[in-house]
């Protein structure tokens, strides 16, 4: 069949040709330059991180095997063929589970708390007075760049070990992280009913409840759901450190070699984790339709 | 003019009922959840079973830790604290592009405009959700147990990590393309392959390097705490002082950490608005 493109003369062709030889050649040059230095980079830093793909070859064996282990029971037999000694210690471990959601939601409703009551402080169009807003800022900054699991060691020195250094960690760092989400949502309201209650003479903490809370609330409750998801995951390892939850438990069988135990935790822990995950999507998506509803 | 409209309030009131009465079925649901959120904040907190005695005491002590953290000093141990820092920064770049390397050919199997059957797709998304699902620090466990103390297994735990962050969010930005491009590719005749390649691939590689770039970025904070479990990095060092309670040099170390974060947070910003510019100007 006779093609139904028809074609440009060649002298023609030719010169679009080498405009796109021309054009591709640039732009991949650039790209050749642009993987040179990453491949620089990652040589670099696999010698900074002592990456040694002979271990890695030699261990990865492991790796899979170590899932095969995970899934067989010390008497030889397959965890789900007898799932009541698989999870002999279910009772235990559900507690400990409880414990882990509840240190995740007290910390994020204390967090969330505390972050709705600065983010107003560090919105540039609500606050006047530079210094609170730099400050609300910084102090934010502070909480929302150090890790969780850092204040979590230093409350474990301070207070013991247990749920509360936890909690705290937990509180500290949702402040810092849902404030900035939340400063970043105040900054960009509708002006217009602020401009509206000023002229009518209200005071900053009128002008911020009846102007800014109602536009911005929807938000911040989808906000601190998905922290609160984000906060369950975290509360599963601060036991790592002594700071409460199912961490401590599975710490130890992970570094105990008891195999079973660490996949029916590890089971647990991803039954959990998606619940929650599928709730708040529900609970969000029914918060943004009544947003959009109203 | 606003006594004028005080005035006429009771005419308005009158005039307009809807507006000033109270919806008392909406305002009864929302004390009914505000007191059921406060029930379980109280629950939980007696659930802890906290020891109160200790808790003003170690309010004093928290505020004895921060005096003793004036000034940060590294206490003599400035380059192995700068070698930790890169060790770090090491992990977070190998172990995000790592990731990203397998997230990527899976990500885009498992989005739907790609992949029609939904049985090939749905276990790729689930395997995504498992992995998702375990925090970085157990996988670092686990791969410590496999490959032994130290960066390397860092790299691999945060590798495997991201590729269940990564994968689904891939999945997702891939699912949201512009699907007139690859019919246009498809309309000239080609196959499924070349489809993905030419019509789907250029619309997104742009909006994925600026997710890899905001992972590395994230990354560079998880590969911090890695060390706490000992897969490498300034993580163990700043437990290792916490825990001898030598707060000079965990104020230098969170500094040092806080100055880094900062930077690459700079650095990476910088790129994804250079690349998101040069996305828009594609447009």
């Amino acid at each position: 069949m006779q093609s139904p493109v028809v074609l440009l003369p060649d002298h023609r062709l030719a010169a679009l040709r080498k405009a796109y030889a021309q054009a591709a050649t640039a732009k991949r040059l650039r790209g050749l330059v642009l993987l040179g230095v990453a491949l620089t980079l990652v040589a670099l830093s696999a010698v900074q991180a002592e990456v040694d793909p002979k271990t890695f070859v030699a261990k990865i064996g492991g790796f899979f095997s170590y899932f095969d282990r995970m899934a067989t029971l010390e008497s030889g037999a397959r965890v789900w063929t007898d799932p009541a000694e698989w999870f002999w210690s279910f009772k235990r471990n559900a507690r400990l589970l409880g414990e882990t959601i509840l240190m995740a939601y007290v910390g994020t409703l204390t967090g969330a708390v505390a972050g709705f009551a600065l983010n107003f402080a560090a919105s540039r169009n609500l606050t006047a007075s530079n210094i609170a807003v730099f400050a609300a800022k910084r102090g934010l900054e502070f909480c929302r760049t150090v890790p969780g699991i850092v204040f979590a060691l230093m409350f474990v020195v301070a207070f013991g070990l247990g749920p509360l250094a936890g909690v705290l960690a937990i509180a500290i760092h949702t402040t810092g992280a849902l404030g900035k989400q939340f400063f970043e949502t105040t900054e960009n309201i509708d002006m217009k009913p602020v401009e509206g209650l000023r002229a009518a003479g209200a005071n900053w903490m009128q002008t911020v409840r009846f102007a800014a809370v109602p536009q911005v609330l929807a938000s911040f409750a989808t906000f601190s759901l998905l922290r609160f998801e984000i906060n369950v995951r975290e509360a599963t390892v601060l036991g790592f450190v002594g700071a409460g939850g199912i961490g401590q438990d599975l710490m130890e069988a992970i570094r105990k070699f008891y195999y079973s135990d660490v996949s029916a935790i590890l089971v647990l822990i991803i039954v959990v984790v998606m619940t929650i995950d599928i709730s708040t999507q529900y609970l969000r998506r029914a918060l943004m339709g009544e947003r959009r509803g109203g | 003019m606003s006594a004028l409209a005080v005035a006429d309030l009771a005419a308005l009131k009158a005039r307009h009922p809807a507006c000033f009465r109270s919806d008392w079925r909406k305002r009864g649901l929302v004390i009914a959840t505000l007191a059921a959120m406060a029930g379980i904040y109280v629950y939980g907190i007696f659930d802890f079973d906290i020891a109160w005695s200790r808790f003003v005491p170690g309010l004093w002590q928290i505020l004895w830790f921060l005096e003793e953290m004036v000034p940060p000093d590294p206490g003599g141990h400035l380059v192995t604290y700068l070698n930790a820092l890169g060790e770090t920064l090491a992990i977070a770049w190998l172990g995000t592009l790592l990731g990203a390397l397998f997230a990527l050919p899976l990500g885009i199997l498992a989005a739907r405009n790609v992949v029609r059957l939904p049985w090939l797709r749905a276990p790729i998304k689930r395997l995504f959700d498992i992995v998702r699902g375990i925090d970085v620090l157990i996988w670092a466990l686990i791969w410590i147990n496999v490959v032994g103390l130290g960066p390397f297994a860092g790299v691999l735990a945060i590798a495997i990590s991201d590729f269940g962050g990564l994968g689904k969010l891939f999945a997702e930005i891939v699912e949201s393309a512009d699907p007139r491009e690859p019919e246009g590719v498809r309309a000239s005749g080609a196959p499924g392959w070349a489809q993905v390649r030419f019509g789907i691939l250029p619309q997104v590689l742009p909006v994925i390097a600026g997710q890899i770039l905001y992972y590395i970025e994230s990354n560079t904070r998880s590969a911090t705490i890695i060390g706490v479990v000992g897969a490498g990095g300034i993580g163990l060092h700043l437990s290792e002082e916490i825990r001898v309670l030598e707060w000079r040099q965990v104020s230098f170390l969170i500094l040092l950490i806080l100055i880094s974060v900062a930077a690459i947070d700079f650095i990476s910003s910088r790129l994804r608005a250079a690349m998101a510019g040069k996305a828009t100007r594609r447009d």
